[in-house]
């Protein structure tokens, strides 16, 4: 170890830290990972410098919901790359989802992926635990263990557990160790071979379609399981207008639930499927209009917590298929700051603190992590931004494996200019320097 | 025989994004070969020396025969591929197979395809002419010009005329391409059949939807009948193929609700005794084998426009 300090001095940038209500131009301090009140005139002629002015000094973002591949399907994305992609987005805390091969049910595969992200990782890699053994919802993981190997939160991702029993006593069980749930919400007994929203364009298209029904049985069940166990419930990518009034209601009736919105949902509608484009063949499928408002709303109103983008990277290969045989999933990481802040700040329906908010501190408290503020002696994870700079989204030169990005080619507002972790940086608005 | 075509296409998808005109520019050239039909040599030469490829990677007599003769009568070699026979079991892409085909030298190929978008996809990924014969739930739009060749050589124009489609609505690619056509071309649509296979989301695309027989059929000048398609159903949409003859099968007692002279029609195969009485569509009033030649007449019009306008040829008929 090197006997100087690491101080790092941001200053003139607009800092706006939702958690702590601030928003004010003033300069940001961190001496070794760690943010201060104040800089010793000692440090200050030590610290390296960065000049913000005119731009936006936030948290790190944080994702509770990326999938980065590894281990199991490095072509498609693996720690390193995944992170670099996080990094250049913005991003200095994410969530892995456990569907790796193998799955993350054991100790074991936890314990290989936080080696692999004390190798290879530039930002901060969380990882959550399967709800049930292979996924399989049939009989419960050893959540127990897997908390002591690290984990954040169980989830069957990807999957959702049919058997009510099953899930019931899962959320129960994790409940004794504090750890979330999150469920992806899915009746699948209603989306036999479903690859779009059923409705108008599914009808037109011929495409089999899966129904809002699904989704808003399932955001019910895990309603009246979390008031049954006491246990909290998140419902992940939230994407019918029907659950979010299902979970505006809950909340108000004290019941712990919570739930996410990813960038896509709120920007795009089933309509964008026209031309058969597998680039929005997601997981839950892209909805209508109506649903895009509602998810807005809640957004809004806080019925739904945060943003997470559900990053799921597919290799342009498997992508380029007819559109039933193609996987689900899209990449959103590298432009998930810029859509979401065109979707909700753009569009003049949040005000920057609350899209901020919704892309840090509040996904952090999620999931307990130590991430998303700017408060004294929190790490120093920094993202500087102008949120106004257009930059046209171009996959070909994104740093994670995968393209299948729906916005590749368009043109949005919202530039990370730097990302920081634990003070240093990790990202110069151009390239890694981690 | 010189007239005013209108036609710039090289693929035939979906009938969806065509101008009446285009359609008429489809039934004026069937009708020419149609002329020709019946001379000593019923073949043209134009096609001669191309290959017209037939992926046919999904179970069809009637369609593949039909595009077969089809290319036949227009003098081109003609090659067929079905899906057991192909490398796409062997884990090969539709990309990879296309490109395949077109570096064997194929001047056109006719596609069908369980999967719906397939040709949407297949005719952006190559540059000559694709033809869908038939995508998943979303279109056939050959079947459908047949239809409605064969509608209007019986009726006339069909400007305000009243077409009941009647079965499975959902799972039909049939029924879609018939809507778009018939709407094109002035008709009035009804939907009919159990609200399952009929969901009332289709009176989006501006029909009738109707789960009462009687109303279906009594003012239609003509009926489309489709196919149950076990294929393509889970088992959950109906209760049995027995309920579905008793509520919903045209018998004979169901067919005096028709107007005289109302058709009957049907895209095949038939499943005598289930949708329809065995004894109506060998009636007066069914024009079901009238469709399976005017299938010729339609698909060869589609394949002759569609490869001049590829080669950047003049359209000529025959005289």
């Amino acid at each position: 170890m090197s006997e100087t300090q690491n101080i790092l001095w941001i200053h003139g940038g607009r800092v706006i830290d939702p958690a702590n209500n601030r928003d004010e131009t003033a300069d940001l301090f961190a001496v070794d990972g760690v943010l201060v009140e104040a800089l010793s005139d000692a440090q200050k002629t030590e610290a390296h410098k960065v000049d913000a002015s005119g731009l936006v000094v936030a948290p790190g973002l944080v994702d509770i919901h990326v999938h980065f591949r590894d281990p199991g399907q490095t072509h498609k994305e693996t720690i390193r790359s995944g992170t670099e992609a996080a990094a250049a987005g913005g991003y200095t805390s994410v969530v892995c989802m456990p569907n790796t091969n193998p799955v993350c049910d054991n100790a074991g595969t936890i314990q290989r992926i936080t080696d692999t992200v004390r190798q290879n990782a530039v930002i901060r890699v969380y990882t959550t635990g399967c709800l049930t053994i292979g996924m399989d919802g049939e009989q419960l993981a050893p959540s127990g263990q897997l908390k002591e190997a690290g984990i954040v939160a169980v989830t069957d991702d990807g999957k959702c557990v049919q058997s009510n029993e099953i899930m019931r006593r899962a959320v129960e069980y994790a409940h004794m160790f504090d750890l979330p749930v999150m469920d992806h919400c899915q009746d699948a007994s209603l989306t036999g071979g479903a690859v779009m929203n059923e409705g108008e364009w599914s009808l037109k298209l011929g495409l089999r379609g899966w129904p809002k029904a699904a989704e808003d049985i399932i955001v019910a069940r895990n309603v009246i399981l979390a008031e049954l166990t006491g246990a909290h419930i998140h419902m992940q990518h939230v994407s019918s207008a029907a659950s979010v009034d299902i979970l505006r209601r809950a909340i108000a009736r004290g019941i712990s639930v919570s739930g996410e919105a990813s960038p896509h949902h709120i920007e795009f509608t089933d309509a964008c499927l026209e031309d058969y484009d597998t680039l929005y063949k997601m997981n839950p499928p892209l909805r209508t209009k109506a649903d895009r408002e509602a998810l807005i709303e809640g957004l809004c109103d806080g019925t739904l917590a945060c943003i997470a983008t559900d990053h799921a990277p597919h290799s342009p290969t498997e992508k380029d298929q007819e559109f039933d045989y193609a996987p689900f999933g899209i990449i959103g990481l590298e432009n998930a700051l810029a859509s979401t802040l065109e979707t909700l700040y753009h569009s003049g329906r949040c005000s920057l603190p609350e899209v901020i908010a919704l892309m840090t501190h509040k996904g952090a408290e999620l999931c307990k992590l130590n991430a998303g503020t700017l408060s004294s002696g929190a790490p120093a994870d920094i993202c500087i931004l102008d949120p106004d700079e257009a930059w046209t989204v171009d996959a070909e030169k994104f740093f994670s494996r995968s393209r299948n990005c729906p916005w590749n080619g368009r043109s949005l507002r919202g530039r990370v200019k730097g990302t920081y972790l634990a003070g240093r940086p990790v990202y110069d608005g151009n390239a890694i320097t981690a | 025989m010189s007239q005013n075509l209108d036609w710039s296409r090289k693929d035939l998808i979906d009938l969806k994004p065509l101008s009446r005109a285009e359609i008429e520019t489809i039934f004026q050239a069937a009708g020419a070969f149609k002329k020709a039909l019946h001379k000593k040599d019923k073949k043209q030469d134009y096609l001669k020396g191309r290959t017209v490829v037939n992926l046919f990677l999904e179970p069809s007599t009637r369609t593949r025969l039909a595009f077969e003769a089809a290319a036949q009568n227009l003098s081109a070699d003609t090659i067929t591929v079905s899906a057991s026979a192909s490398s796409l079991t062997k884990g090969e892409s539709l990309r990879d197979t296309a490109c395949n085909l077109k570096a064997l030298q194929a001047d056109i190929i006719i596609m069908r395809h369980s999967a719906s978008g397939a040709p949407n996809y297949l005719s952006k990924a190559i540059d000559i002419p694709v033809i869908n014969a038939g995508d998943g739930s979303h279109a056939h739009p050959t079947q459908a010009l047949l239809d409605a060749f064969t509608l209007i050589d019986k009726l006339g124009p069909l400007d305000g005329k009243k077409i009941t489609i009647l079965g499975d609505i959902l799972f039909s690619r049939v029924a879609r391409s018939n809507i778009i056509c018939l709407q094109k071309l002035g008709a009035e649509v009804t939907i009919a059949g159990p609200s399952t296979l009929v969901p009332e989301g289709f009176r989006s695309m501006g029909v009738r939807v109707c789960h009462d027989l009687q109303p279906a059929l009594e003012d239609a000048d003509a009926v489309m009948l489709l196919r149950i398609q076990h294929e393509r159903q889970t088992s959950t949409h109906f209760p049995s193929i027995g309920e579905y003859t008793r509520i919903f099968g045209l018998n004979k007692a169901r067919a005096k609700w028709l107007k005289p002279g109302a058709l009957i029609m049907h895209p095949g195969p038939i499943n005598r005794g289930v949708e329809i009485d065995s004894e109506l569509a060998d009636s007066e009033q069914s024009v079901i084998l009238e469709q399976v030649t005017n299938g010729i007449l339609v698909r060869m019009a589609v394949l002759h426009l569609c490869h001049c306008h590829h080669r950047g040829l003049k359209i000529k008929l025959p005289a």
